[in-house]
């Protein structure tokens, strides 16, 4: 249909605007919310030092939310502008749920930031402290209907195919919202934004620290961070959004390629920490495996078993044979054929109509396809392993590692020797870019996991691409390429610069680089 | 509640209250963005300009992201077709918009003047070309866009970025920049003292003119020089949403014979241009929130213009009439519909609420004085 070159140009497109979004939400989400503590303490305490701590970390905040919003814009646009006919096919789901973020989260958070900043002598401090927490519920109320969305991608319920209007309807609103994939995609997405704001706090706190400068204000941020980012780690790994892989074919597609898992072992499933996995021969490598693990994460339980890849991929073809009749069938319904039999005929494959148009990529017309071509669209479903596997481990091991440094962090904190512990603060400041890459890590694995669907079960994503050339592709990824990079210098230049400035950006008096000439 | 006919209607003017919400709020952001090189001749200056909305411009952009949201969730093929059919046009949109955030920002972070000033130039350009392509974007919607739908409902488009440049396009991109700076300056006039104050004074005084006659011109050309396709066989309106099941005529009509049938249509054109005059003649006295609330009734009328003029259609298309999608074939479920619009019955009252107390709270004249004593706080 569309030249793959479209359809992988599209895909980079998306993805790499998509990862740099995210470069800039997981901040604003751990940041509000830090702010939103810090606040709450300064108006309980009324010690000045808590406001000068919301006002300068909010500056920090301010510099990352305005990356934040320019690069949230594109996301809006590009369902439309690259994924046209995905839009309309399941606009009808998509659409609502990115228009409630809209009027429920956007609306929030972009009205009272304006506040936040400038609304200091204007509000009593009570009504500034609810300020700051709206703008922290705004936040994470965005995230919580994207990631509806996106859970939906991975694993749609409540929708139904219609012949009429030919795209996916919404049936059950109540089943869309409490999708027990896009439920735990939530916690575990807010938990990670949580870490990613706690992290930075507390690496920068440790520079201050390790330079003997600010402490009283460092030593407060410090202890904050490492507090809350001990609970929202704890959240991101025992919340993890593993639980959700056991709903849908292509979830458990997913978590076998996570696994490299390419046979169906006998319950209990065990475990591959490390290998090597080999797409072309169907195996892994130097497997070292632990007993037990995988069947009780993935099923809960020891007597259950794991499909394999190999397995999973027979179920496949067994699904596109059926949307193959699924498909037969829809076009006689549109020729105007609806007698009794063929309506059966359909509503009884339906569901699988979306394994039928996996054949679009080779045979326009679907139902002429052979047992080979059946074959290849079934392999297509397995997704690629060995880039799943290895980032699948970075997150996880990025996570550890930063459970490690906050459990240790409060720790010292309650003991009070935590200024001591030299090499622990220098941890602190090498680790700050973890967050970013598991969040990244983490983005990769969801959705490249997914493959070769951007709906699930629904929709090929060689499907859902705009009618567009590749001339189109390259003016706007150049556009992105020069912009983002021009972008992004400017926003760490001006990071670093107040960083380095640190509290004293204030102009209070009462810092750093102050006190000598004040 | 609602049958599907009805909640179509509805839609079509709620989703006009939102575009309308976002012409009148970000419009004059975009206004006080495009004049701040001009009104403003040094530093301070320019701060008093860019704190008239640095406060409130970001709950103003939600309107454009929230029109986004909304056609995409209620006329999903509208929002595959217009996006995907212009996208050069609306990646230039999109980029220009990227100039906004971090000029509001990032402008004041650094004292260099080679820094503000870059940012400053930056920010009238993502003030500036945004309202010039919305108006060639309108332009085109009322000329009509090369595109179809095959069996599958796929959306081709046929023509090119620069045709979308034609003359009367581009009319309508000189007026939509006329009527947002028109529409800054009033803003600006309303929440400055002093010199800045006296600057938008003349700045409407002379914006004004320019502004009827490129809003004459373009009603003359849409009524006397525009053909309308009319619908011949249309599908029952509350039909499952399928644009190929009717029958469509190109140039069944004029505009100046669909206004002439429906007589009432008149008032939208007619408050149009009162507003717009009332709004040069008060501008150029002392009427602050007068002038301002003059010019967004003009607005209103010149958005209801267009939304009339085009019932039912909401994309034509210029090369296969039937392909062309009305508020009746256009539209995402009945389900759906219902959903979003208990949505924003809840929502938008609040949304309105806590937006007036975040402009109560900020409200007042921004002067050099709140600029100089809030220098480390403010843009």
């Amino acid at each position: 249909m569309f030249g793959d070159d479209i359809v992988m140009l599209s895909r980079m497109q998306f993805g790499l605007t998509a990862l740099y979004h995210f470069l800039f939400v997981p901040l604003t989400l751990g940041m509000t919310f830090i702010l939103g503590i810090m606040e709450s303490v300064y108006v309980m305490t009324g010690k000045e030092v808590y406001k000068d701590m919301v006002k300068f970390w909010g500056k920090l905040f301010g510099i990352n939310f305005a990356m934040g919003v320019t690069t949230g814009l594109t996301l809006e646009f590009q369902f439309g502008t690259n994924w046209a006919y995905y839009s309309h096919y399941v606009g009808d789901i998509f659409g609502p749920l990115l228009a409630a973020e809209g009027w429920m989260a956007f609306f929030l958070e972009s009205t009272f930031v304006g506040l936040f900043f400038f609304g200091w002598d204007r509000l009593s401090k009570v009504q500034h402290l609810t300020v700051t927490w709206l703008l922290a519920v705004g936040t994470s109320l965005s995230a919580l209907w994207i990631l509806i969305a996106n859970g939906w991608m991975q694993h749609p319920v409540g929708a139904a195919f219609n012949y009429e209007t030919l795209r996916m309807e919404m049936t059950s609103f109540a089943d869309v919202f409490f999708n027990p994939v896009a439920q735990v995609k939530f916690v575990h997405t807010v938990a990670a934004g949580y870490v990613t704001g706690s992290m930075f706090v507390l690496g920068i706190s440790s520079w201050y620290l390790l330079n003997k400068r600010d402490i009283g204000f460092a030593r407060r941020s410090f202890s904050i961070a490492s507090a809350f980012g001990l609970a929202s780690v704890l959240s991101v790994i025992v919340l993890g959004d593993e639980s959700g892989y056991t709903s849908g074919e292509t979830q458990k597609l997913k978590l076998a390629a996570i696994e490299s898992e390419w046979e169906t072992h006998p319950a209990p499933a065990s475990f591959t920490v490390f290998g090597f996995p080999d797409q072309a021969n169907e195996k892994t490598d130097y497997a070292i495996k632990i007993p037990y693990v995988l069947g009780l994460i993935a099923t809960r339980s020891i007597d259950e078993d794991v499909k394999g890849l190999k397995d999973l991929r027979e179920d496949s073809v067994v699904r596109i044979k059926s949307g193959m009749v699924a498909y037969d069938n829809l076009q006689k319904l549109r020729s105007g054929n609806k007698t009794p039999t063929v309506m059966q005929a359909f509503e009884q494959h339906k569901a699988d109509l979306g394994y039928g148009l996996l054949l679009k990529k080779y045979t326009e017309k679907v139902v002429d396809a052979d047992a080979a071509t059946i074959q290849k669209a079934a392999n297509d479903t397995i997704p690629k392993v060995a880039p799943l596997f290895w980032t699948f481990r970075i997150m996880v091991a990025c996570g550890f590692t930063m459970l490690f440094i906050f459990a240790m962090t409060f720790y010292y904190c309650a003991t009070r020797v935590a200024d001591q512990k030299r090499w622990l603060l220098r941890m602190a400041v090498w680790c700050i870019p973890l967050p970013w890459i598991a969040a990244e890590t983490g983005w990769f694995v969801a959705e490249v996991g997914r493959q070769p669907w951007t709906i699930s079960g629904i929709l090929p994503t060689h499907m859902s691409v705009s009618s567009l050339s590749a001339d189109q592709l390259w003016f706007s990824i150049a556009g992105f390429a020069i912009f983002y990079t021009v972008l992004l210098t400017i926003e760490m230049y001006l990071m670093l610069k107040y960083v380095r400035l640190g509290p004293s950006s204030l102009h209070t008096g009462r810092y750093c680089f102050e006190q000598q000439h004040a | 509640m609602f049958d599907y006919e009805t909640i179509r209607l509805i839609w079509w003017v709620f989703i006009g209250v939102v575009g309308i919400a976002f012409a009148l709020t970000e419009g004059f952001d975009f206004g006080v963005g495009t004049l701040l090189p001009f009104i403003g001749k040094n530093d301070v200056e320019r701060r008093v300009i860019i704190n008239t909305v640095g406060a409130t411009w970001e709950g103003n952009q939600v309107w454009l992201v929230l029109l986004g949201g909304a056609i995409f969730a209620i006329w999903p093929a509208v929002y595959a077709t217009l996006f995907s059919g212009l996208y050069v046009a609306m990646l230039l949109v999109l980029f220009s918009l990227f100039f906004r955030p971090s000029a509001f920002d990032y402008r004041s972070k650094i004292e260099d003047p080679r820094w503000r000033n870059s940012w400053d130039w930056a920010l009238f350009i993502g003030s500036s070309l945004p309202p010039i392509l919305f108006g060639v974007l309108v332009g085109n919607l009322i000329l009509g866009l090369p595109f179809h739908f095959d069996n599958d409902l796929r959306s081709f488009y046929d023509g090119s970025f620069w045709a979308l440049l034609s003359p009367f396009a581009l009319l309508c991109g000189v007026t939509g920049l006329l009527l947002t700076t028109f529409h800054g300056a009033l803003f600006l006039k309303w929440r400055s003292e002093g010199v800045i104050h006296l600057r938008a004074v003349s700045t409407i005084n002379g914006l004004g003119p320019m502004l009827l006659l490129a809003l004459a011109a373009t009603t003359l050309w849409v009524f006397v020089g525009i053909d309308r396709p009319e619908i011949t066989q249309m599908v029952a309106t509350d039909a499952p949403s399928n644009p190929l099941n009717k029958t469509v005529i190109a140039q069944g009509a004029t505009w100046l014979q669909h206004f002439m049938a429906y007589p009432w249509m008149w008032l939208a054109p007619i408050i149009g241009f009162i507003g717009i005059a009332l709004a040069w003649l008060l501008g150029k006295g002392d009427s602050r929130m007068g002038a301002f609330v003059s010019s967004s009734l003009g607005i209103v009328g010149i958005a209801l213009t267009v939304g009339f003029g085009l019932f039912p259609f909401l994309l034509i298309s210029a090369t296969d009439p039937r392909s062309s999608l009305t508020l009746w074939d256009g539209s995402s479920s009945h389900n759906t519909m219902l959903l979003a619009f208990w949505i924003t019955v809840v929502f938008l009252p609040i949304v309105l609420l806590y937006t007036r107390f975040v402009y109560r709270v900020i409200w007042g004249s921004v002067t050099e004085e709140t600029v100089l004593k809030d220098s480390h706080t403010l843009y």
